[in-house]
């Protein structure tokens, strides 16, 4: 206890000390051994209550290091959250790191740290709010449920996407704290499924798998965009949305594998029901045209490198696409196979279930399911499996013979796995039953014990399963005898002889004759069989075999092995029939001779289908904590409008002048404008990029450019002429207002942008940008004006400083900035008197572009025109009709 | 999703841990022990185990065990693809995943696996994203403290992969084309199964971003393809050409496969002669390797490795090239040859003694061969251009081939 009460006076009065040293000392027998630890921490606690930052630090360093080795460093929090406000990054995130793994054990004292917290939630960078939000919710104290909860909201509408995500895995966090939220949790999941980024899906979905998995029906209206989405999502988040969205699928559409059964059930239904309704299910088979987006946007994902998501699309496939296209992810599956040995493992699994049902689908790849002697043994066995599962009347003997090869091996557990799989392939084709039998009594004559072991065993369930081949081969085994040496087989054999002995009665008691001859030289396990061999003779032709028995009991009777007295004993009893014997004695026939049930011989792998493909339940083979049932294909489609987005535009309210009969096609036009719009807004800094793809972008605007040609040619009214005259008049209200800066990170002004979409006055190169400040603080806000541009070639033309704004007063401000006709941010200060704010405008491609009119001739020329020059513009499509300014 | 994570060592140390959730006991660990005791081998350890409250899915890498910890229904994939991302990152920073290193650096790993997943969720393992966050140690620290004030800017763009701000003075980029061959030839010297699976491996040391194109000369050999995320798909579908903004630094841009469909041609052939004798407790070794389909390239770097049954005792050879080595505890025969001279064979001779009173062995040994072929890849594929646009510098560019000897097997 010395120690214990240096540390005591030491630590002075703070009560965290005394819970520090609670914990420690109730740890007893290891006490001796922490007390080292503790004069170690002491220095530690001095070097935390520095002055030097570098004392911290290091300080930090180790105490990290101490967590991490699993050791306890609890009684130091005290010491360490102090720290949680410090101005260096590198100490504050080993203090948040310590934070996040002792909060729960010191509740009391984490409280300190959460103002730290809540002040980072509001700071202006969108990294800082992050790791504040982050930490905040790593917190497992139930005390800051509502301020966790309130966090999560505002950054839920945060502007930066990262702050999104991070509130999607805050939601997760708070659930698991308190279960309790979850109706508002769900309500900001809701809101978070709605968002655009790609950031942010993958994280959203998880948190929904996670809160309400059962909440399908928030998933109608986000269903395209995940699916569009998908592509660009990180990896990790690519998995979760897959493996939701398959859910989903099963209980949207219908089954796309009966196709001949619901032809035949559809046949009247189609014809007295009024055919609108009926036209999904109609006959023959179409699919839901949702139900193919999903399967083609997840095709592509099959070349990723991570392992999980190739896995999980060819699950994907294997439960929702119609049968003949499921061999699309055979290849990559097998490519898989080239990866380390735990990720093979999980595929062979896999392929394991799916090779039962779907021979097809794997038979080409047979060789790459070849074993070599290098592979480890789980994975040689499972190799084995889907080769068995794969065999048929075709391949059979390209596998036996590799069998072969297999049966050699000096790994003896895969040796007998191979015997097992020989006989699997014997009862499964009649044709080669034949061929395996002999195969499996040669291999009687093997000396290794499992070999010979395993052999018997799996003749022994062939002969069970076909009965009237028994006498040849037991003949054969009988003239094989002599030579085998292993007991094991010997015993075997014996104990073949004995349950078929009616079958061969003139050898069997021959075999009798000579183990009689040989018994006292035989190994206990061989005795104990030719006991069971003499009695089960002696029932059925106990005239030949009296004496024999008689004789191989005597000698049973007086064995060194008390094993075999006892069965000696015990046999005497219940077949000899003797004036004490028992009622047991009657019988005796029938408990010898009862006919043994026939192994059934098939795939570990059978059953397993009834769990979804990939996931953990199916590689246990045990339903997991947490699994969600794949359900059944529903008989008839839910209503396939749930999933229809209306799109709100502002554009919509002047349509209608070009003609009512052409608003639907219009709206279509906008809406995939928009679309791409958002894209690219999402997509930050460069839409060169566009990953996404420029061939669907031609597409799309291909078939746009029809439509407004049509459209022209209808009313003559050109769609960009009039968008371009209504963009000029000051009434057109802008589509969309973008933040520029947030009130809460720049002391009360907040600017919002827009582009007003008209040429800029100040230079034909320049782009016109709306600003419209606003003091939200409560005191004047004086000289507001532009700073320091980054870099500072950037070309803008700013607007005159604001010398004054009243609290409360907005004001509007234009500017013009080029570009460069790139999609870069232009980055920027926007100063007020006392502080400059750094803010960053970034460009949306539709918004560096000026309308121009085209015939669908030129379009085309100018299209084929980019793409031959193999220009990578892939913004060409816009190019072909707008013009850069 | 993953709720801890062990790092235990080859003895069953476990010298680093961390939870994403609550804390887990170490005992959970003694589930994976009891697995490890029986599987003997590290290698045959199952990979997903169950125990009464959790689950655990480990790796063995570098001999390591990653062990990690699940509550729940998950993808075991995915946590098995993340586990090994965490040693590719390691590896990445430090050289090599292994005990000492990570021992060495254990507040930098600390930090890496809290920076990498987010209440088990994976958050950043773009290894340039990660490094803008953490530096590597190589950096002097004392530089570190105060770039790390800059924060990272990878997770938002929508290449997550490049950080910005790349400069480089030389601005290169190089290409690796890296073939192996698997195959298993038996007894005879038939091939039984021969497929070529490829890798470009990239090290791109660009300005800016730049966007790059690859195209080969004869895409259509190319069966199956696996890209990282900065290829476009789209592009690659519609005109075989890979288009992509590069990560900076090392990585890997496609792997390809080359099934057995197509004739996979085989470098060399192996003469091989091992029979253990019934009356004497010894046995006879013969092996000579010779060029069979180099395409007039020089074959490398040849070696022959063998696992002899336990039974053998000691090895008494002559080798005419290269030397050989046995090890008597794993029995494994070594035969490194290095270069193979077409006009004189290499030839490995001689006897092998067995214990005696031990029954000879019922199955030779199969023979793994090593080689490696330099500028050539094996399946005639051709990088035919690359270009640069984005960015108006003019690049230094290379390829470079080699094929190697993947997983062939000889049976004997």
């Amino acid at each position: 206890m010395s120690s214990t009460a240096l540390y005591n006076d030491q630590g002075g009065a703070e009560t965290a000390v005394e819970a520090g040293q609670e914990s420690t000392s109730s740890t007893g027998a290891a006490f001796g051994l922490f007390s080292a630890d503790f004069k170690k921490n002491e220095d530690l606690k001095e070097m935390l209550e520095s002055n030097k930052e570098s004392h911290k630090l290091e300080a930090m360093k180790r105490i990290v290091g101490l967590i991490a080795k699993g050791k306890n460093a609890s009684e130091l929090f005290p010491a360490v959250v102090k720290n949680v406000a410090s101005k260096n990054i590198e100490l504050k995130k080993l203090v948040y790191v310590y934070l996040v793994r002792y909060a729960e054990e010191q509740q009391d004292l984490a409280l300190l740290s959460i103002s730290t917290f809540q002040r980072a939630l509001k700071d202006p960078n969108q990294f800082i709010r992050a790791s504040a939000l982050r930490v905040l919710s790593s917190i497992r104290v139930p005390i800051i449920v509502p301020i966790m909860m309130l966090a999560i909201k505002e950054a839920s509408t945060d502007l930066s996407p990262y702050v999104r995500k991070t509130s999607a895995h805050a939601i997760q966090k708070l659930y698991s704290l308190d279960p309790d939220q979850k109706e508002q949790l769900i309500e900001v999941i809701e809101k978070l499924l709605k968002d655009k980024s790609t950031l942010v899906a993958g994280s959203v979905v998880m948190a929904f798998e996670e809160v309400c998995p059962d909440r399908i029906d928030l998933i109608h209206k986000n269903y395209r965009k995940l699916c569009n989405l998908l592509v660009d999502v990180e990896e990790w988040g690519q998995v979760v949305i897959i493996s939701m969205l398959t859910r989903y699928a099963r209980t949207q559409f219908i089954n796309p594998w009966k196709e001949d059964g619901l032809d035949e059930n559809n046949e009247t239904a189609f014809y007295d029901s009024d055919s609108e309704r009926n036209q999904t299910e109609a006959k023959p088979y179409i699919m839901d045209p949702d139900h193919r987006l999903l399967l083609r946007n997840t095709k592509p994902l099959l070349q990723s490198r991570n392992t999980a998501v190739v896995m999980s699309v060819a699950q994907l496939y294997w439960h929702l696409a119609p049968k003949h296209e499921v061999s699309v992810v055979t290849k990559s599956l097998v490519r898989l196979l080239r990866s380390h040995r735990e990720v093979q493992f999980i595929v062979l699994q896999n392929i394991a279930t799916m090779s039962i049902q779907r021979k097809g689908m794997f038979e080409p790849f047979m060789k790459s399911f070849y074993v070599r002697s290098t592979d480890p043994t789980n994975i040689k066995t499972l190799k084995l499996e889907i080769l068995t599962n794969l065999a048929n009347e075709a391949n059979i003997s390209t596998i036996l013979r590799e069998f072969q090869t297999y049966v050699k091996s000096q790994d003896k557990e895969f040796a007998a796995a191979t015997i097992q799989a020989i006989g699997r392939c014997a009862t499964n084709i009649s044709e080669v039953a034949d061929t395996c039998l002999n195969g499996l009594v040669q291999l009687l004559s093997n000396r290794d014990e499992t070999v010979v072991a395993e052999s018997v065993v799996v003749i022994k369930k062939l002969l069970q399963t076909q009965p009237s081949q028994h006498s040849e081969i037991i003949k054969h085994m009988a003239k094989l005898f002599d030579n085998i040496t292993v007991p094991m087989a010997r015993a075997s054999i014996l104990w073949l002889i004995g349950e078929y002995c009616e079958k061969v009665p003139k050898i069997a008691p021959d075999v009798l004759r000579k183990m009689a001859k040989t018994f006292t030289t035989e190994e206990d396990i061989v005795k104990l069989q030719t006991v069971n061999l003499a009695a089960k003779l002696y029932l059925t032709n106990s005239k030949q075999t009296k004496l024999l028995t008689q004789y191989i009991l005597n000698l049973g009777k007086y064995d060194q092995n008390y094993d075999i007295r006892d069965r000696t004993r015990f046999i005497r009893q219940l077949i000899v029939p003797s004036e004490k014997s028992s009622a047991l004695n009657k019988y005796a026939r029938r408990i010898l001779l009862a006919s043994k049930p026939a192994p059934v011989l098939e795939s570990a792998f059978k059953d397993r289908d009834r769990y979804q493909l990939g996931t953990l339940s199916h590689s246990l083979n045990i339903k997991a904590t947490g699994y969600q049932e794949l359900c059944d294909w529903p008989t008839i489609a839910p209503d396939a409008s749930v999933r229809n987005v209306e799109i709100i535009e502002p554009v919509n309210e002047w349509v209608p002048k070009a003609g009512k009969s052409k608003q639907r096609k219009s709206e279509k036009f906008y809406s995939d404008e928009e679309e791409d719009r958002d894209e690219a807004g999402s997509e930050s800094s460069s839409t060169e990029d566009s990953s996404s793809s420029s061939s669907e972008e031609s597409d799309k605007s291909s078939s746009a450019s029809e439509k407004t040609s049509s459209e022209s040619e209808a009313n003559s009214i050109d769609l960009f002429a009039l968008l371009c005259s209504q963009v000029t008049t000051s009434s057109f209200s802008p589509v969309k207002t973008y933040d520029l800066l947030h009130h809460m990170s720049a002391k009360g002004l907040a600017a919002k942008y827009h582009f007003p979409r008209q040429p800029c006055l100040y230079q034909p190169c320049m782009v016109a940008v709306q600003v419209i400040l606003t003091n939200c603080s409560d005191h004047n806000l004086e000289e507001i004006h532009i700073g320091d541009r980054i870099p500072a070639s950037l070309n803008i033309h700013c607007f005159n400083t604001i010398e004054r704004l009243e609290p409360g007063a907005a004001v509007t401000v234009s500017m013009g900035i080029d570009f460069s006709d790139s999609t870069q941010a232009a980055n920027f200060q926007l100063c007020t008197k006392s502080d400059k704010f750094n803010v960053s405008i970034q460009p949306v491609v539709g918004e560096l572009l000026t309308p121009s009119t085209m015939t669908e001739e030129d379009f085309c020329m100018e299209q084929r025109l980019k793409l031959a020059q193999g220009t990578v513009v892939p913004v060409g499509s816009y190019c072909c009709f707008y013009q850069l300014y | 999703m993953i709720h801890s994570l062990f790092l235990i060592n080859n003895t069953g140390d476990i010298f680093l841990e961390k939870h994403w959730k609550s804390v887990i006991g170490r005992s959970v660990c003694d589930y994976f022990f009891e697995a490890k005791d029986k599987a003997g081998d590290p290698e045959n350890v199952p990979p997903v185990l169950q125990t009464p409250h959790h689950y655990l899915i480990s790796i063995y890498r570098g001999k390591l065990f990653l062990l990690s910890v699940i509550q729940s229904e998950v993808s075991p994939l995915f946590v098995i693809e993340f586990l090994h991302r965490v040693a590719d990152t390691i590896q990445d920073y430090f050289g090599e995943c292994s005990e000492n290193v990570i021992k060495e650096n254990l507040v930098i790993v600390y930090e890496l696996l809290e920076e990498m997943l987010d209440n088990g969720f994976p958050l950043a393992t773009e290894s340039n994203v990660l490094k803008e966050m953490i530096r590597p140690p190589n950096i002097l620290r004392s530089v570190v403290n105060t770039l790390t004030d800059t924060l990272p800017t990878g997770q938002l763009s929508n290449v997550p992969w490049r950080r910005a701000g790349v400069k480089y003075t030389n601005n290169e980029a190089y290409f690796d084309v890296i073939e192996e061959i698997d195959a298993i030839i038996d007894k005879s010297g038939t091939t039984v199964f021969a497929e070529i699976q490829g890798a470009i491996e990239a090290c791109v040391r660009l300005t800016g971003i730049p966007d790059l194109t690859l195209s080969f000369m004869n895409p259509r050999l190319l069966d199956d393809v696996s890209f990282h995320p900065c290829v476009r798909f789209k592009r690659w579908e519609a005109e075989r050409v890979l288009s992509f903004i590069p990560p900076d630094g090392n990585f890997t841009l496609m792997t390809y496969h080359i099934s057995s469909q197509n004739l996979v041609a085989i470098p060399v052939y192996v003469k091989q002669n091992i029979s253990f004798f019934d009356t004497a407790s010894c046995g006879r070794l013969d092996i000579t390797i010779g060029p069979k389909q180099t395409m007039g390239k020089m074959v490398e770097g040849l070696s022959v490795t063998i696992p002899m049954p336990k039974s053998v005792h000691s090895a008494n050879l002559t080798a005419t090239q290269g030397s050989y080595t046995f090890d008597l505890a794993t029995k494994v025969l070594v035969w490194d040859i290095g270069k193979l001279n077409p006009q004189k064979l290499p030839n490995l001779k001689g006897s092998l003694s067995i214990q005696s009173g031990v029954p000879k062995p019922e199955e030779n040994p199969s023979l793994s061969i090593g080689l490696k072929v330099q500028q050539l890849a094996i399946s005639g594929i051709k990088v035919n251009r690359l270009d640069m646009y984005g960015e108006k510098y003019k690049p230094f560019k290379g390829v470079k081939y080699v094929t190697k000897a993947g997983k062939f097997q000889v049976r004997t």
